[in-house]
């Protein structure tokens, strides 16, 4: 299986010229209708679509989502090799608000939030992101994109050769006119948000786990993007740090109208932080509404997880 | 890996070997496609080659100081036998300028540079750091690729030179000991039949040898999966690899040479 995903990866890489070459096989195979086509080709066997899920997502091919929907997904498929990921995931999110995306382990929410910033591409489906289709974008515009947009790894994903203030600055240095002074202000009012002031420093390597992540959801928001995409935003964290984190996210959408989607296991930031939440379930969203909503559901599925 | 498992088929290590070898080719085209677009990061380049140098230079000079003497005693006795111990110097300025020191060299860099390029580039890859640097705008091939080959492909040949000239360091202290050889005979003799074409192509014949072990390095480190074995693995392959290329790109280089400007006989 590691052979038949080896390739995948180039797909995201950035050049224009490029983009056909490294293009991975499924896409030709599921999407028989080529990239440019808007209607696709035929849809892979067996999917069904994802309007019972999330019923403001558009169809396939419809064109562009109403003004106020910052992300929708249509329709996603994505598999790697044999392993079928996503098949048939939708949501919309509306610009300002915060969606949870909640799930078992290996359920495919890293794998969902990683096409909103195209470093996966779908075999099948359309990624629309403030009105464009992010799978067709490349170069200058899919990096103006990927700008606006910050992006929380699960693992924080921090750069181990750089200290905490250097892993700032550098996005500071490549994407914003600031002067130096003005840099380190930015830098250190970002770092008394997540309360690690006194971590500019310092390594990677000599940060808790939890401190790495609360640095890397720094680094996220230094650039000051319009959209925030948290994966785990507090998996290891305590639950003071749960709150001043999820509360955090909550100021960002409040004081900033940022538009986020946040993945989280973790129920005490998904009560603080949700608008709506969505359950995925072997590869589709199988429910969407409020957190209320997706508690008091009778699928077992979900009431497995809540463990009610 | 198995010996059964090297026999032909779909699946079989000969097949993956071809995908592999068509991915590095194709990986390699994505250098010169790139090279020429912006961003250039000049500094992290320059910071690359302190880098490559620095990490390796003690390494290289005791190579180069360890080929000159070990040359130096070997031939001694073997040149003595023919009556011409005189030609000591000559024969070791030779062989080192032309074909150990560089050959020598590049190996034990791809020893030392591939395995911390491969694990590098690998571990950033399993850490999603190079999703990172993706998302945000910043050009991850640019960044670690481009400015890691650049930096190889000019370091390589300035290496070798070093190495080259204390290998004839090492092999006139050897002398000085036996035979107490003058320094001004010694060089005299030694760059007497070098000409300038060898010393310019054996020497940059290790930019190739550069361009190979950076870019099989960073090819097996950005394609990684997986986790910590897996980036073990990558280094431990960027060596052999980079290692088997290097000594396969010499015999063509070499062929090349002596067909375009004659063997050391012929001039
Ligand atoms: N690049 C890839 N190549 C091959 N398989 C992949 C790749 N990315 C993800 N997968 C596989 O897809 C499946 C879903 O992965 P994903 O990371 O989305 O899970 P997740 O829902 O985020 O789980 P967790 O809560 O544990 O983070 C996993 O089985 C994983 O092995
Ligand atoms: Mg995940």
């Amino acid at each position: 299986m590691a052979d038949g995903t080896e390739r995948r990866d180039d797909v995201k890489e950035d050049d224009v010229q490029d983009e056909a070459r490294y293009a991975p096989p499924g896409e030709k195979r599921r999407d028989g209708g080529g990239r440019g086509d808007p209607n696709g080709g035929e849809k892979p066997q067996g999917q069904r679509n994802g309007q019972a899920a999330s019923e403001r997502v558009g169809e396939v091919g419809s064109g562009p989502p109403p003004e106020d929907t910052i992300i929708e997904l249509r329709d996603l498929h994505k598999s790697f090799g044999d392993l079928d990921v996503l098949n048939g995931a939708s949501l919309a999110v509306e610009d300002g608000t915060s969606a949870v995306v909640m799930g078992g382990s290996g359920a495919g929410k890293s794998v969902l939030l990683k096409h909103v910033v195209k470093l996966l591409t779908p075999d099948y489906g359309e990624p629309w992101v403030k009105g464009r289709r992010v799978d067709q974008m490349t170069g200058g515009e899919l990096d103006d994109l990927r700008l606006s947009i910050g992006y929380l790894f699960q693992g924080g994903a921090l750069f181990d050769s750089m200290s905490v203030e250097e892993n700032m600055n550098f996005f500071l240095r490549r994407h914003s006119d600031l002067s130096e002074g003005e840099r380190q202000d930015r830098i250190e009012e970002t770092l008394s948000w997540v309360k690690l002031e006194d971590t500019a420093p310092k390594y990677p390597a000599e940060l808790s786990g939890g401190q790495q992540k609360r640095i890397g959801l720094a680094r996220a928001i230094v650039l000051q993007p319009e959209i925030l995409l948290y994966d785990e935003p507090t998996t290891g964290l305590d639950p003071v740090s749960v709150r001043t984190v999820s509360e955090l996210i909550v100021r960002l959408r409040d004081e900033r109208g940022i538009s986020s989607v946040a993945i989280t296991h973790d129920l005490l930031c998904a009560e603080i932080i949700a608008d709506r939440a969505h359950f995925i379930y072997e590869g589709k969203i199988l429910e969407s509404g409020s957190l209320e909503d997706l508690k008091h559901s009778d699928h077992p599925a979900l009431r497995n997880f809540f463990g009610s | 890996m198995r010996f059964t498992n090297l026999l032909p088929g779909r699946g079989s290590a000969v097949t993956r070997g071809l995908e592999r070898t068509g991915e590095l080719a194709s990986f390699m085209g994505r250098f010169f496609g790139r090279f020429w677009k912006p961003p250039y990061e000049v500094r992290e380049t320059f910071s690359q080659m302190d880098e490559v140098g620095a990490r390796s230079f003690l390494l290289v000079s005791v190579t180069g100081l360890a080929i000159g003497i070990v040359m130096a005693m070997q031939s001694r006795g073997t040149l003595a036998a023919f009556g011409a111990e005189y030609a000591l110097p000559n024969m070791l300025a030779l062989s080192v300028i032309k074909e150990i020191g560089p050959v020598f060299t590049s190996l034990v860099l791809a020893g030392r540079l591939g395995a911390g390029i491969g694990a590098e580039i690998g571990s950033m890859r399993v850490t999603e750091q190079i999703d990172a640097l993706e998302v945000a705008a910043l050009k991850p091939f640019h960044y670690l690729v481009i400015t890691r080959v650049v930096a190889c492909v000019v370091i390589f040949p300035v290496l070798t030179i070093w190495a080259d000239a204390i290998a004839l360091f090492g092999g006139y202290m050897e002398s000085l000991f036996m035979s107490g050889t003058d320094y001004r005979v010694f060089f005299q003799t030694a760059f007497s039949t070098i000409r300038f074409t060898d010393l310019f192509m054996d020497t940059m014949k290790t930019s190739i040898f550069g361009f190979i072990v950076a870019t099989v390095s960073s090819y097996l480190g950005y394609n990684v999966r997986g986790g910590t074995r897996e980036v073990g693995q990558a280094a431990m392959r960027a060596v052999v690899v980079s290692s088997l290329l290097i000594l396969l790109a010499d015999v063509i280089v070499v062929r090349i040479s002596i067909m375009l400007f004659g063997g050391i006989s012929g001039s």
